[in-house]
């Protein structure tokens, strides 16, 4: 066991528990941050995708110690001001989950997408959210809200550029 | 008589406790007994601030149906729909309806709902008219305030005529399905709420990470468990070496009873550690459990059955036959198919005080209240479940294994218990909808006529795992607690509405070698043999179609058309409106199937397939793009015509189906359970694939179909949508590839090198 020292949410958190743990189960664990959930355990269906650096990470398979000190967002920590981001929100509009289990891996997956690359085609999006598992099968609203996020998120560039 | 508890949680007190994080602030003391389901105020509570909660006995498996029940209720009641809430699946709070399943959410169990909310609004007219001194044909009710037609000065709300006060009516009805007071239901045409789309109430917290599901539940004291399960089907626990685990920090236990294994630590990641590091020596059986999967369908064709149902007979289909101008026969399979959840079965039990509460995702958490309460020897009215959100079950929770083993463990331990399956645990040994092998014959007359249909359907589901049953599920079975008489399963037949003036539908059951500890266990998945049968069906109408050289849309139509009859359902009519509207839709153009085959690597085509599920008609067309050098197939086009009556939340309907239908795109184009001869091996996303973004049709077009001949009638039902459009795809998809490639391909699914042997196969 070590103190490894975590950064969540704009939070800093300090945890004593084997360096190798993944990720996952102390953002779940012993920071109750019930986003991220365990899917496979193996990196292969990404119900676990918390965000680091910008990019979309699988905490299932991430151990503690190499994200030590580095920003990590959960879906909990995407909001801001309490307003949902873009992503969120076009989730709502859609009415994209059914059980929901795998949409924290959804948001966060399509968040990144979208900010590297604003404007994505459907092929875009069919390839940059392939492997992101939903077994209720709602790829086909997943991918209608993504292009509603887009399209927001674009409007409020727009306001913001005028 | 409720008690002064349940009235206390029927305020709406504790169910704040249950929705929030604070979980352990629900548990209090027991005995938890049954929510007696006569009482109006088990189902209603009206609070002085005119806000209504509704309890019902059901679980949403997040197709939207408490959206759906908030909506019926609310106008039967007469309340603003933003006004309520409602509460569901929690043993001792709302009143038993057995949970979820067989899509009859709203075709079996809204009844009672409108009827007790129906009954509600009664009682408050009936008060204000004491109040007011008029007439309750004077009055008038709008968003649950009740006005004196004539001056509409005089008014007051239902919270100040009932707010926190009990109704104290008692309904009427054996069983709860039968429960009514003296209320009528109001005509259709008076719903408001019914037929609107409100947005899903369990969709933000889903979407922000508020929400707090069963995997989420934690209470002080609680530890971890994870299973050691047989490393091959059928193996003997011969010795455990807990030193190989002993020294791993915050181990608490093995437990063991028969074959079943767990380890328990303080932590998750040590328990994940323990289980993977746990030597243990097994002996495998000495016959092998079941063939490999590449030879099942073989298997299953030369295996004795356990048991035939009496076939059903129209005319003489044996004669026919003889006199028949063009004969046909072929066999088709569908694979085992597991539910493979998202999640891996889990549920955190604690006992306090010699009794139990399970927090659990178990679609019917009644039964499985019953069946711990059964497994451990403990009165019922010393359990409760607490249903909450999971992973998409389907069927999976019926058989709650997580919930068995939590609580198993929990009372071993005599503290809180936390269980979770890993990911090959859940993909190898998870509860298996049903392999079918089918042979079908079909003769046609001189003039293209279908004469002539013989059916026969043989499903490998001898010992179907039950309903949450103590003796039969998996850690029963493990701990040596099973029952000794398997159960006989069963073998469905498939559901159209075709005039074939002679038809034999056969059935059987077929075995594996092995039936108990099996991976190979099969239970209830969605529609559980539904996709199947109707693969076999309407695969085999679509080729005789082209043996009538027909075309496949036209030559359902007139069979549809040739009878006469109809049920009281009008289900023959509606299937042929829903026919009529999916090819529209489509814009089908009327030719027969193959189309002249294209140069090039892309071949494109259309597929034809309907069927009904109770009352429920789905007609559905796919169109495919075959790539002929690598065998891919992506459908690029899906339409469905859908009728299941009166629809509640036309979003929420046509978010289901799309769901449904992509569901069975991928059982059409990915999932079989593979297995050699001892184990399964398709035992993760990569070994058992699953449909992805990537396979998602460009387009898919839902129509909602009211084909009822009375379209305006008052009393329209509210039939299932849960499954039914789930049963026609695979056969669509499969019509789909013929037509585009004039290839057959009587196997799902339709992977890349299946599809790409058939091709081949066909130009060599």
């Amino acid at each position: 066991m070590s103190e490894i020292t975590l950064q969540v949410n704009n939070e800093t958190h300090v945890v004593d528990v084997e360096p190798s743990t993944p990720l996952l189960y102390i953002l779940r664990n012993d920071l109750d941050l019930s986003g991220p959930r365990f899917g496979c355990g193996l990196g292969q269906c990404g119900a676990c995708t918390v965000l680091i650096g910008g990019r979309a990470v699988r905490s299932c398979i991430t151990p503690t110690s190499s994200v030590a000190g580095q920003a990590i967002t959960t879906l909990e920590g995407l909001s801001q001001n309490g307003q949902l981001d873009p992503v969120q929100q076009a989730w709502i509009d859609e009415q994209v989950p059914q059980c929901g289990f795998c949409q924290n891996g959804q948001i966060l997956t399509a968040k990144v997408l979208l900010a590297n690359n604003p404007n994505p085609t459907d092929a875009e999006i069919r390839q940059g959210m392939d492997g992101t598992l939903c077994r209720c099968m709602t790829y086909y609203r997943i991918q209608a809200a993504i292009k509603r996020a887009a399209r927001t998120m674009a409007a409020a560039n727009e306001e913001v550029n005028a | 008589m409720t008690s002064r508890r349940d009235f206390l949680k029927n305020t709406g007190l504790l169910v704040v406790g249950i929705s929030s994080a604070s979980l352990a602030s629900a548990q209090d003391a027991g005995p938890y007994p049954d929510i007696d389901f006569h009482q109006l105020d088990s189902w209603i509570v009206i609070r002085e601030d005119n806000t209504a909660t509704f309890y019902v006995g059901k679980t949403d498996l997040g197709q939207g149906t408490g959206t759906a029940f908030r909506q019926i209720m609310s106008d039967e009641l007469d309340i603003a729909y933003d006004n309520t809430d409602v509460v569901m699946g929690v043993t001792d709070i709302t009143p038993d309806q057995g949970g979820s399943g067989g899509s009859d959410a709203l075709q079996t169990d809204g009844w009672p709902m409108r009827r007790v909310a129906a009954e509600a609004r009664r009682v408050l007219l009936s008060l204000a008219s004491d109040r007011f001194n008029v007439p309750v044909e004077q009055l008038s009710v709008s968003d649950g305030v009740v006005t004196v037609t004539a001056n509409p000065s005089r008014s007051i709300t239902y919270g100040e005529l009932i707010g926190g006060k009990r109704f104290n009516v008692t309904l009427t009805g054996d069983r709860v399905n039968d429960l009514t007071g003296q209320a009528p239901l109001k005509a259709v045409q008076d719903l408001k709420m019914t037929g609107t789309s409100p947005q899903r109430f369990d969709i933000p917290p889903k979407v922000d990470g508020s929400l707090k599901w069963a995997v989420d539940v934690k209470v002080p004291g609680m530890v971890h468990a994870r299973n050691v399960k047989p490393p091959t089907a059928g193996a003997q626990l011969v010795s455990i070496d807990e030193s190989s685990v002993s020294g791993i920090p915050g181990f608490i236990q093995v437990v063991r009873e028969g074959n079943y294994i767990a380890v328990v630590c303080e932590r998750e990641e040590q328990a994940i550690q323990a289980a993977r590091q746990l030597k243990a020596e097994w002996k495998k059986p000495e016959a092998s459990p079941f063939p490999p999967s590449d030879d099942l369908h073989s298997f299953m064709r030369a295996a004795e059955p356990t048991s035939s149902g009496q076939p059903s007979f129209e005319g003489d289909p044996d004669a026919a036959f003889a006199g028949a101008a063009k004969r046909f026969e072929g066999d088709y399979f569908v694979p085992f198919v597991g539910h493979t959840a998202i999640g891996p079965a889990h549920a955190m039990a604690d006992p306090t005080d010699g009794q139990l509460t399970i927090y659990s995702n178990d679609m019917k958490s009644y039964g499985l209240r019953n069946g711990v309460a059964q497994f451990l020897n403990m009165p019922a009215d010393k359990i409760r479940v607490v249903w909450m959100d999971g992973p998409q079950a389907y069927g999976r929770t019926a058989a709650d294994d997580a919930g068995f083993e939590a609580a198993y463990l929990a009372t071993k331990l005599n503290r809180p218990v936390r269980v979770q399956w890993m990911r090959d645990e859940e993909t190898a040994w998870d509860t298996k909808g049903p392999a079918y092998a089918m042979r079908m014959r079909g003769a046609l007359d001189a003039d293209g006529n279908l004469i002539a249909a013989d059916q026969d359907f043989r499903a490998i589901d001898y010992n179907h795992v039950g309903y949450n049953e103590h003796d039969s599920v998996l850690i029963a079975q493990l701990t040596g607690r099973r029952r000794t008489t398997p159960a006989a399963g069963r073998a469905s037949v498939s559901t159209d509405s075709y005039a074939i003036p002679n038809r034999r539908f056969s059935t059987h059951v077929v075995s594996l070698p092995l039936i108990w500890e099996t991976p190979l266990r099969t239970g209830n998945l969605r529609d559980p043999d539904g996709p199947q049968v109707t693969f076999g069906s309407e695969s085999f109408i679509d080729e005789m179609a082209y043996q009538a050289g027909a075309d496949p849309v036209a030559f359902r139509l007139k069979m549809l058309e040739a009878g006469t009859g109809d049920d009281d359902g009008f289900r023959r009519t509606r299937s042929i409106a829903c026919v009529k509207a999916a090819a529209e839709a489509y814009g089908w153009d009327t030719r027969t199937s193959p189309k002249p085959i294209a140069d090039g690597d892309i071949l494109t085509g259309r597929g034809f397939a309907y069927s009904y599920r109770s009352q429920t008609i789905a007609a559905e067309i796919a169109e495919v793009e075959v790539n002929r050098r690598t065998g891919k197939v992506w459908v690029k086009r899906i339409v469905c015509a859908h009728d299941c009556g009166l629809v509640v939340n036309p979003v929420g309907l046509r978010h289901t189906v799309e769901c449904a239908l992509q569901y069975s795109l991928s059982r059409a184009l990915h999932e079989e359970v593979a297995f050699n001869s001892e184990k399964v091996t398709s035992v993760d996303w990569g070994s058992h694939p699953s449909l992805r973004h990537s396979d998602t049709p460009e387009k898919i077009d839902i129509i909602l179909v009211n084909g009822d001949p009375n379209p305006d009638r008052p009393d329209l039902p509210h039939y299932g949508a849960g499954e039914a459009s789930c049963k026609p795809l695979l056969a669509a998809v499969g019509n789909a590839i013929f037509d585009a490639t004039g290839v057959r391909i009587r196997s799902v699914p339709f992977r890349p090198a299946r599809v790409l042997a058939a091709l081949n196969a066909a130009t060599a």
